[in-house]
């Protein structure tokens, strides 16, 4: 499952201090009712130190998790007991998989079993092997699945969820496993869906744009194939996001991924014309529409976007791809005011219209810890007196077809910005490599944040206007704490999230009390959202009502029991079941 | 004690090329003879390391430093080019004017600088090394053959005294040499001689107030009818994917079929 946030790369491992702690600190704030059954017996299976810590009081341990000890005991607090209504897997289960999936590579377990009249053994893996699949990227989130699957077709995904239909077993489907909220790895045993061996391109047609490909494909190995495909090249898949390399369309249509190209191409919502998704009892649904107006019925492939894997499983999806721009500009300004910010951003929108393709903001606590990291080759941007007087800075990328038209708009816009003194100072790059560079300070913000200290990290969702008045006010109500060394903001301000950094001396669950639930009271406060393009995942599957009414969620809970009645589908995670069941 | 040489002040002469962004995949043209040229272009960065050295150079010492011209020759979208080095701090342009998707031999590009060099007279021109797109990498020395000039190549350190003693550092295998000369003085640029600045939108502005001076060939009396035909341009072989095998026999079969053991 792929994310959005393009540059949480490296994002702190310590982060895995968080999730227990929240759920044990913030009964009847906001989620309350909702939370899980913790019960202690399903702790029985993890590092003992933990144990005790979360059974004795509230689960402080977690923030003595070094990167050290992080092999041994990734995840120890997830509070969510293993469901007993889902199977064991066992070897004659492998051997039944095996049946339907031939190929010798589709299977990966460590499930072992000498085999006597074959002399052969079913294990065709490590515990190494299976920890790709089972930690997700940042190190934060560990299962401990035996079993991994990775169909070649529609048909053998499809063979496969029928059978675990039958036998009561619980699916976690994964992409490119890249997600930051712990929706792409099992919290317990849970079997493991690979999508990456479908991989195929099925068509494009270069006079609609509408690319109709599987799943497992790699973003930027479809955005490559885009740009260069014969015989017309210079398309662009309308979604761009850091984790490009390694993320997969399908997990990018399951969770809904937002990225870079958001604010120009809109979200996936808009791009996606069809899917084929396996449904939980191993129907497929056959949505692969090209079409970019059907208005016959409800819906439904908006239901599989953004669902994260918990009513079906995407295995292809046909988008609509726009013209790769053959014009592209990048500009930095430095502004002393987040006031100023949002005088720039609408006067960015309203001279260059519909070629902005991109309006980043991020603070001088994120710059200067971009700076003190390294990110920043050699000189500053600006000149010494604006770069000392700057408070925020602001990304504006340029997308269009004709570079003369671009550049007079761009000319216009920067005179309208320094005759009205709304900016201390700005830059333009000039080539290719300068706005690389540009670039690279936003998307270092969240790792060099990381690096100057224990970062708790917030993707929320918030107006515009308000998207600095709540990091302000973390940093008033945080202020004389000795323990946080700052409080940063950087975002998409042209969409209106925000990414907010607390840093602090040490991960700890009172610091943590310091912060939760009040940013999500606050978030609340400004309707906006508590996970703007991450996603719920585990992380975040217990605040969903910060967010959503308990109408909504209600409703959510009924479309997950139509779809799937035995849950088996991704638990654990996403809409949360009620306490009661 | 060495004699202090008498103070000058001298004119900086920096050639910028248009050439295909450094970033930009090329593309062989469909007919074959070139690159597909209907891509991203900007300043060839040795070009760009240049222009930013001589700004330096003024910003060091801004009483010696009488004038920064920028010249290109190219077509007419060549401007932009000169125009970001008029927004980094160059003060004037000249613009040589050929039609589009016109070749411009380095023989040439050096004989229009001599030209307007001994027409406008400049005392120290700085220039890249080479340029990426056809990567000659002669007209600096050409230039300095046809004056008759010292010249300090490859530069990755550059010192002007006062007086006109110039010293350049230049990278060469296993450690670093020094060679001094005296303006009036080509000197071509490395890479690690600096970093050149961003182009900071006031000093856009103020850019697209200077002056730039549009010539054509004939106005120096030059041709510059190439010498060179190019007969094809052809991409490097593709390389050949590999395959999978499912065990160690066939691994070993296939090695042998290859001939390779």
């Amino acid at each position: 499952m792929c994310q959005g946030e393009s540059a949480q790369s490296t994002t702190s491992l310590c982060q895995c201090s968080s999730f227990g702690v929240r759920l044990s600190e913030t009964p009847g704030a906001g989620p309350s009712g909702r939370r899980h059954p913790t019960s202690r017996t399903g702790l029985s299976r993890r590092p003992v130190a933990a144990d005790r810590s979360i059974i004795g009081r509230a689960p402080q341990i977690l923030h003595r998790y070094t990167t050290a000890s992080l092999h041994s005991a990734r995840h120890p607090s997830y509070p969510y007991q293993r469901n007993g209504k889902y199977t064991i897997l066992t070897t004659s289960h492998v051997k039944e998989l095996r049946s339907l999936l031939p190929h010798p590579t589709s299977i990966l377990t460590t499930l072992d079993l000498e085999d006597p009249a074959t002399a052969t053994s079913t294990a065709t893996a490590t515990e190494d092997d299976l920890a790709f699949y089972n930690i997700d990227w940042m190190g934060k989130y560990k299962g401990r699945s035996q079993v991994v699957v990775r169909p070649r077709s529609t048909e053998e995904v499809a063979k496969v969820v029928r059978w675990c239909h039958g036998n009561d077993v619980a699916i976690v489907p994964q992409g490119g496993n890249t997600g930051l909220v712990g929706g792409s790895t099992p919290i317990h045993d849970e079997l493991i869906l690979s999508l990456s061996h479908l991989t195929a391109i099925r068509s494009f047609d270069s006079l609609s744009g509408v690319l109709t490909v599987e799943a497992g494909a790699i973003l930027e190995t479809v955005d490559s194939f885009l740009s260069n495909q014969a015989p017309e090249p210079g398309f662009i898949f309308p979604l761009d996001l850091g984790a490009k390399g390694s993320c997969q369309v399908g997990g990018n249509a399951a969770t809904n991924a937002g990225g870079l190209r958001l604010l120009r191409y809109g979200s996936l919502r808009g791009s996606v014309l069809g899917l084929e998704v396996v449904l939980p009892d191993g129907r497929v649904w056959e949505g692969l529409s090209g079409l970019r107006k059907d208005n016959t019925g409800y819906d439904m492939k908006q239901l599989f976007i953004g669902s994260e894997g918990s009513i079906g499983i995407i295995t292809a999806i046909s988008i609509l791809c726009p013209r790769r721009s053959s014009s592209t500009n990048v500009a930095l300004f430095a502004l002393p005011t987040y006031d100023a910010c949002l005088e720039v951003f609408s006067q960015t929108k309203k001279h260059l219209g519909e070629i902005l393709s991109a309006f980043e903001m991020f603070d001088k606590a994120s710059y200067d810890a971009v700076k003190a990291h390294g990110g920043i080759k050699g000189r500053n941007v600006f000149e010494e007196q604006a770069q000392k007087e700057a408070r925020f800075f602001c990304l504006v990328e340029t997308s269009g077809s004709n570079a003369e038209h671009d550049a007079e708009k761009l000319s216009n816009l920067f005179e309208s910005l320094l005759s009205a003194s709304l900016i201390l100072d700005g830059a333009l790059a000039q080539d290719a490599s300068q706005s690389a560079e540009i670039w690279k300070i936003r998307e270092l913000c969240p790792e060099s944040l990381s690096k100057s200290g224990k970062a708790y990290k917030y993707d929320l969702s918030v107006p515009v206007e308000k998207m600095y008045t709540l990091v302000e006010r973390m940093r008033d109500h945080l202020r004389g704490n000795e323990r946080i060394k700052g409080v940063a903001g950087f975002g998409h301000m042209g969409d209106g999230n925000l990414h907010l950094n607390v840093l602090a001396t040490e991960f700890s669950d009172d610091i943590q009390r310091s912060i939760e639930p009040l940013i999500y009271q606050l978030v609340s406060e400004y309707d906006g959202s508590i996970s703007a393009e991450h996603g719920l995942g585990a992380m975040k599957a217990p605040y969903i009502s910060f967010s959503q009414s308990t109408n909504s969620i209600e409703l959510m809970r009924r479309i997950k029991e139509i779809f799937d009645p035995k849950g088996i589908m991704n638990p654990y995670k996403f809409v949360l079941p009620r306490r009661d069941e | 004690m060495r004699p202090t040489l008498p103070s000058l002040k001298y004119n900086i002469l920096v050639p910028v090329k248009r050439s295909i962004d450094y970033a930009v995949k090329i593309r062989v043209a469909s007919d074959g003879k070139g690159v597909d040229t209907n891509v991203k272009h900007s300043m060839n960065p040795f070009d760009e390391i240049a222009v930013e050295e001589a700004i330096r150079l003024r910003e060091k010492k801004p009483s010696v430093v009488s004038s920064i011209t920028a010249l290109s020759i190219g077509p007419p979208k060549a401007a932009d080019t000169i125009r970001t080095a008029l927004a980094m701090g160059a003060d004037s342009g000249i613009h040589i004017t050929v039609p589009e998707s016109t070749v411009v031999e380095p023989i040439s590009v050096a004989h229009a600088l001599k030209k307007v060099i001994e027409d406008k007279k400049f005392d120290l021109v700085i220039m890249g090394k080479q340029a990426i797109d056809d990567d000659s990498g002669s007209t600096g020395g050409m230039l300095a053959g046809m004056l008759g000039w010292g010249q300090g190549s490859f530069a990755s350190k550059l010192e002007v005294e006062e007086g006109g003693k110039v010293n350049v550092t230049r990278e060469i295998d296993g450690g670093l040499e020094k060679v001094e000369g005296k303006l009036p003085m080509i000197v071509t640029t490395d890479l690690r001689l600096n970093e050149p600045r961003y182009a900071s939108l006031p000093n856009i502005m103020k850019a697209k107030k200077k002056k730039i001076e549009t010539l054509k060939p004939e106005d120096l009396g030059l041709d510059f009818t190439p010498r060179f035909e190019t007969i094809s341009v052809s991409e490097p072989p593709k390389r050949q994917g590999g395959g999978k095998v499912e065990s160690v026999d066939e691994l070993v079969g296939k090695m042998k079929e290859a001939g390779l053991i």
